[in-house]
């Protein structure tokens, strides 16, 4: 099936939804781990709206990815609480044993993304990979955590 | 045996997972059956995981829990070196009035049944057998003000929308809960969600609306599920759907998740976002009470305002009301994070002072250091130094103070932090999350960051221009994004002048 196919699909999918828009982009991100930006004319169409109208939702929010990440995905907690406990810190690690900055892709496929606040402010600094949430996390921890995902 | 492991996103963050697998396999290689309930937390972060054991004088607490800990708690409970005695004789807990918690942590958060056996559906039965006006007045006279921040009294809200003729209103759960220190609805949705579905209903059957959306942000993946899952189970016990517990009455529930944009904890910039649209926040007036939701009458609320109404409904507005401090009535889940030696969740009514939260709840700092200052409300809220700990927690009392308690989160930073960074940090965070809209906070937010950055160089000329610059910001943005960025960064700057006194030589 072609990505328009696919695209037009999710779109018929959410057909009775009102206000749509985010769904359907976070459908097509859990699909393709981005929206490709060859996506966007489907789903203005399936819309009613303007190609640039979609484009300025997806540039908008900061989950919506134009390019695929690397294999793993490891968010940093840069909010107040986190830094009260060594957040900061905990981030330069990540840069160093990564050998990016944020945003940045390590060449053994490890995207590192700042997040504002994952909810565990009582047991910081507070990490995501994949998806997985950690809590208490120092550099050693850390380094488990990417051992562990084989990254 | 009935052996409770939390399933709250903290808990699992610290292990949770594998310490109930561990138990299961500890069970089985004794021959004995276990019923493992994954349950909320019990707020009490240090001792997470903490598993708990019904026995015959109640639940006995374990913790904080590792996988290794599982086999002697079936071969000696009582000497298990992870033993913390009754859970409810925890001093934590005990000094605690829980009203919108009374059941986070206690029930399994899958199971109807249990809600109802710990009160849960009592507020809505009573709301069913009376009149929607009779609803709206029992809110207000409660005194419940919006848990979110912004204190707005809720009963007036609905009474608004309300009033807003007949047709289409919606019911709107603001559960974007985007404020570094804030936990509180994360717990309440993984622990006890069918508290907020209940109070979403009721909003619905008071004002008129039948259809309600929960906003959740996409940083809570296990809140996602488990609101999922009890919107699922109440649809299929006649809780949501066209008939409400068979009154008649239709409302329904459905899940719009956020995508990481902070703005959007803003009301207006919620609504827009759940409209398919750019998260931007509109001009108020119109008020959303009167254009909301696809331009219709519509209430939004706070998870914890919403997550309340049942227990006002089932235990009448004055059990509440006379709880609390001046114009604060009831209780708060306050929130400690940071460098916090006990941080959780403590919900007591409205009056203890900062330092009282801070020192006797919280115990001090993690790292044994002395506190430098604690932001309570969030990233847009005020730093408030020692000084300040004689500040009783209330709405007024904390703007007197010029602060505001947000949604009561409290982060604790010791004496190594720099709160010339941390300022700076609060106009950076306003400038990556800035919708755009309006200038003050768009342009405001960017230059801040650089006019901290000339202090920090040594330019003391720099600081009359922050000052300038915060006032354009306070007074001229949209919304509290721009307009409270400056709590942060005056608050610093005020009470911590030594931070911001550097030298030319310091700085190169």
């Amino acid at each position: 099936m072609t990505l328009t196919d696919r695209v037009a699909d999710i779109c018929r999918a959410h057909s009775g939804t009102e206000g749509a828009l985010l769904p359907i982009l976070h459908a097509v991100q859990a699909e393709y781990g981005h929206v490709p930006p060859l996506a966007l004319p489907t789903v203005a169409k399936a819309l009613g709206v303007t190609v640039a109208e979609v484009q300025g939702v997806v540039s908008f929010y900061h989950d919506f990815r134009a390019a695929p990440p690397g294999r793993h995905v490891l968010k940093i907690c840069r909010a107040e609480a986190c830094q009260a406990m060594g957040g900061a810190a905990l981030a330069e690690a990540a840069k160093a044993r990564l050998g990016v900055d944020w945003h940045g892709t390590s060449a053994q496929g490890v995207t590192l993304e700042p997040v504002f606040c994952l909810g565990l402010c009582a047991a910081a600094p507070a990490a995501m990979l994949n998806g997985v949430l950690a809590a208490r996390v120092d550099a050693t921890r850390l380094g488990e955590m990417l051992a562990e995902a084989g990254a | 045996m009935r052996i409770f492991v939390p399933a709250d996103a903290l808990a699992r963050a610290l292990g949770a997972d594998a310490v109930a697998e561990a138990l299961v396999a500890a069970a089985a290689a004794r021959g004995e059956t276990v019923q493992i309930v994954r349950n909320g937390s019990r707020g009490m972060a240090w001792l997470e995981p903490l598993v708990e054991v019904d026995g015959p004088a109640g639940r006995r607490a374990f913790g904080p829990f590792a996988p290794v800990d599982a086999a002697a708690l079936f071969e000696a409970p009582d000497a298990h070196p992870k033993a913390l005695g009754l859970t409810a004789e925890l001093p934590f807990l005990k000094r605690q009035t829980r009203i919108t918690f009374a059941r986070v942590g206690v029930i399994d958060p899958a199971d109807l049944a249990d809600y109802q056996a710990h009160g849960g559906l009592s507020g809505l039965r009573r709301a069913l057998a009376m009149a929607p006006e009779a609803v709206v007045d029992e809110v207000v006279e409660s005194g419940l003000r919006g848990r979110g921040g912004a204190g707005f009294p809720t009963g007036i809200k609905w009474r608004t929308v309300a009033g807003a003729g007949i047709g289409q209103k919606y019911i709107v759960c603001n559960a974007d809960e985007g404020d570094s220190g804030s936990f509180a609805d994360r717990m309440l949705i993984e622990g006890d969600p069918f508290a907020l579905i209940e109070g979403m209903v009721i909003a619905g059957l008071a004002v008129g609306a039948d259809r309600g959306l929960v906003y959740l942000r996409s940083e809570y993946p296990d809140a996602i599920a488990v609101l999922t899952r009890a919107v699922d189970l109440a649809r299929e016990a006649g809780l949501l759907g066209p008939s409400v517990l068979g009154s008649g009455h239709g409302f329904d529930i459905e899940l719009r998740i956020g995508a990481g944009a902070y703005v959007c904890g803003e009301e207006t910039a919620l609504l827009n976002s759940i409209e398919g649209k750019r998260g931007t926040v509109r001009a108020k007036p119109p008020l959303p009470a009167i254009e909301g939701l696809w331009g219709k009458p519509t209430v939004v609320n706070n998870v914890l305002s919403l997550a309340t109404v049942p227990a006002i409904l089932a235990q009448g507005a004055a059990h509440y009301r006379d709880l609390g401090i001046g114009r604060s009535r009831g209780t708060m889940p306050l929130q400690l994070a940071g460098n916090v030696r006990f941080g959780g969740l403590f919900e007591v009514p409205f009056g203890l002072t900062l330092g009282e939260i801070v020192n006797s709840v919280g115990g001090g700092t993690a790292s044994g250091r002395p506190v430098k200052a604690v932001q309570v409300g969030g990233p847009l809220g005020a730093w408030f130094p020692p000084a300040l700990f004689d500040t009783p927690f209330g709405y007024e009392e904390f703007a007197a103070a010029g602060g505001l308690i947000g949604h009561a989160g409290l982060v604790v930073v010791d004496d190594t932090a720099d709160m010339l960074a941390l300022a700076r940090f609060a106009m950076e965070f306003c400038a990556i999350e800035s919708c755009g809209k309006c200038t003050p906070c768009r342009i405001g937010s960017v230059r801040g960051v650089e006019t901290i950055d000339r202090i920090a160089a040594g330019d003391a000329a720099a600081e009359p221009l922050l000052r300038d610059l915060c006032e354009t910001m306070r007074l001229g943005s949209l919304c509290a994004l721009g307009g409270f960025a400056p709590y942060p960064v005056l608050s610093a700057l005020n009470h911590f002048p030594a931070d911001f006194a550097r030298t030319s030589e310091a700085a190169e």
